[in-house]
């Protein structure tokens, strides 16, 4: 497979570099909404809904953002996608708006989405982009559900809000909260990495570029100065 | 010719004692709480020790198979941890619940750090502490002996009832399975104390400690030895407190760990949303430990003086 061939850009972020896993990027929104598979659910597809767009959006206009800019310029960008989400969920899926609550904001500053936009759209073509929107977007929803489906199928046993006969009675009460959103997360962290052993990208060869404070930090400034 | 002198760096004098006759000295001093524990609840107990150790010493015998590291069950300290986790459960706890809890304790406080002499707190009072947060009818960790007594001591006292002394200091009361007889946990820590497997320094600060503060707090002497012979401090501070792997190794370290825990374990007692703050105090000592030992260092033999 081909390091940036269309079908690579679509399925690194589903294992091999999958943005809550491997990047570790947007834990918030991880540990937050992954009590109810629903909620999980929600939170990935509204999260891919903006970084597919962001990704088009910030990749059509990579020659016309100033470097010096372009932070603040992104983040319009993906606020601007947001806020559309975010309507049109008050307006169509009221439950879910109430049920996600702050964290459906929060998607503007979802490190999976300024991350992509800095690491790939502002540097590849837009069909490439937003392709790797829908891979990541996938890759982002899978874990959620992955780690939902384990805290509700075992935390309260239920699954979507359905109960399961044997499990109900027999809930690991931890898993519902904070804790256990860790332990399930580092469990599965845990799994990624045995599955992924040699494979998955080594994390200094994203350099400098996947940095988000790119050029801003001591160590660039030394690199600089040698 | 093989010759007679042998070249070889320190150490040169080896004693007999390793870890597995270290824990196996731990287990006989368990006993007599293990059989007090028995007597007092029942066969419900004897269910929960035989499924926490066997869930234990299974547990760390698969991790070690499954990642083909050395074979460490030969150590007994699974053994150890599974008898002492069981020994903080109450008697009716759900044996799945049992099971979970010792699984906890072996793989992800014990096994995931590197296993034996690597993990940074106690797994049996993790154990304990995960489950006290995992299933909410631990906290509780009520067992009725007779049906009038179905709450434990320390609540008891929260609510201004002194109960009887003597039957504390027996145990005849509610709590998890090992903590309930001071006589029993007090005949192994002596036991301990004679095969030099423990110091002095930690339980007597610990439970000193307890004893001070609370006396200070409620100016009453028969309430304060009820809090003292009530709930885990007894467990806690000779058995669980005292485990090498966790706990400072110099005296002025341990003191400093036991007057901690002592201080700890007084707050969330008496003030606390828990009753018992015994295992607690343990896991936020064992977190502290690392620098506790930095502020004691230990004197080199021949070393010049700090």
């Amino acid at each position: 497979m081909k390091k940036n061939s269309n079908i690579s850009v679509l399925f690194k972020g589903l294992l091999l570099e999958n943005p809550v896993f491997v990047l570790v990027l947007g834990t918030c929104p991880t540990l937050a909404t992954t009590q109810t598979v629903i909620g999980a659910f929600a939170m990935g597809i509204a999260a891919m809904v903006v970084l597919i767009c962001s990704n088009v959006v910030i990749s059509l206009l990579r020659k016309v953002i100033p470097d010096t800019v372009r932070i603040p310029c992104y983040i319009v960008i993906i606020a601007g996608f947001v806020t559309i989400v975010q309507m049109f969920m008050h307006a169509y899926l009221p439950e879910l708006y109430e049920l996600l609550g702050v964290y459906l904001a929060l998607i503007t500053v979802n490190c999976i989405i300024l991350g992509r936009a800095e690491m790939f759209a502002s540097k590849n073509s837009v069909a490439k982009s937003a392709l790797d929107g829908v891979g990541m977007g996938l890759g982002f929803t899978l874990a959620l559900l992955a780690m939902a489906t384990l805290r509700e199928v075992f935390g309260s046993g239920s699954f979507a809000g359905m109960e399961i006969p044997f499990l109900k009675d027999h809930t690991v009460d931890i898993l519902t909260q904070a804790p256990g959103g860790l332990l399930v997360y580092g469990l599965l962290i845990f799994a990624v990495t045995a599955i992924t052993q040699g494979r998955a990208p080594k994390k200094t060869s994203f350099g400098c570029e996947g940095c988000p404070s790119a050029g801003n930090c001591s160590a660039c400034a030394e690199k600089e100065e040698n | 010719m093989e010759s007679k002198l042998h070249i070889s760096v320190s150490p040169h004098i080896r004693s007999k004692r390793n870890t597995r006759n270290i824990m196996l000295d731990v287990i006989l001093s368990l006993l007599p709480a293990t059989a007090a524990g028995i007597v007092l609840f029942g066969g419900s107990a004897v269910a929960v020790v035989v499924t926490c150790i066997a869930a234990a010493v299974l547990s760390e015998g698969f991790f070690n198979l499954i990642i083909k590291k050395e074979q460490t069950v030969n150590d007994l300290s699974a053994v150890v941890t599974g008898l002492l986790l069981a020994l903080n459960l109450p008697a009716n706890i759900p044996l799945w619940q049992a099971v979970i809890g010792s699984v906890f304790a072996i793989v992800i406080v014990k096994c995931f750090f590197g296993g034996i002499g690597c993990n940074v707190v106690n797994p049996a009072i993790t154990g304990r502490v995960f489950m006290l947060i995992a299933f909410g009818s631990m906290a509780q960790a009520a067992f009725p002996v007779d049906s009038a007594s179905a709450a434990t001591p320390l609540v008891e006292l929260s609510q201004g009832n002194v109960p009887d002394l003597l039957e504390l200091f027996l145990g005849k009361n509610g709590g998890a399975i090992g903590e309930t007889s001071v006589l029993a946990l007090l005949i192994g820590g002596i036991y301990l104390l004679a095969r030099g497997v423990i110091s002095w320094h930690l339980p007597v600060a610990y439970i000193g400690t307890v004893f001070l503060f609370t006396l200070a707090v409620q100016g009453d002497l028969t309430v304060t030895l009820a809090y003292i012979f009530s709930g885990g401090l007894f467990i806690g501070a000779i058995f669980m407190a005292t485990d090498y792997v966790t706990s400072p190794s110099t005296p002025a370290g341990k003191l400093i760990f036991g007057i901690g825990a002592g201080v700890i374990t007084v707050l969330i007692r008496l003030w606390g949303n828990y009753p018992e703050g015994v295992s607690f105090a343990i896991l936020l000592m064992n977190i502290l430990n690392p620098f506790i030992e930095k502020w004691t260092p230990r004197k080199l033999f021949g070393g010049k003086k700090a």
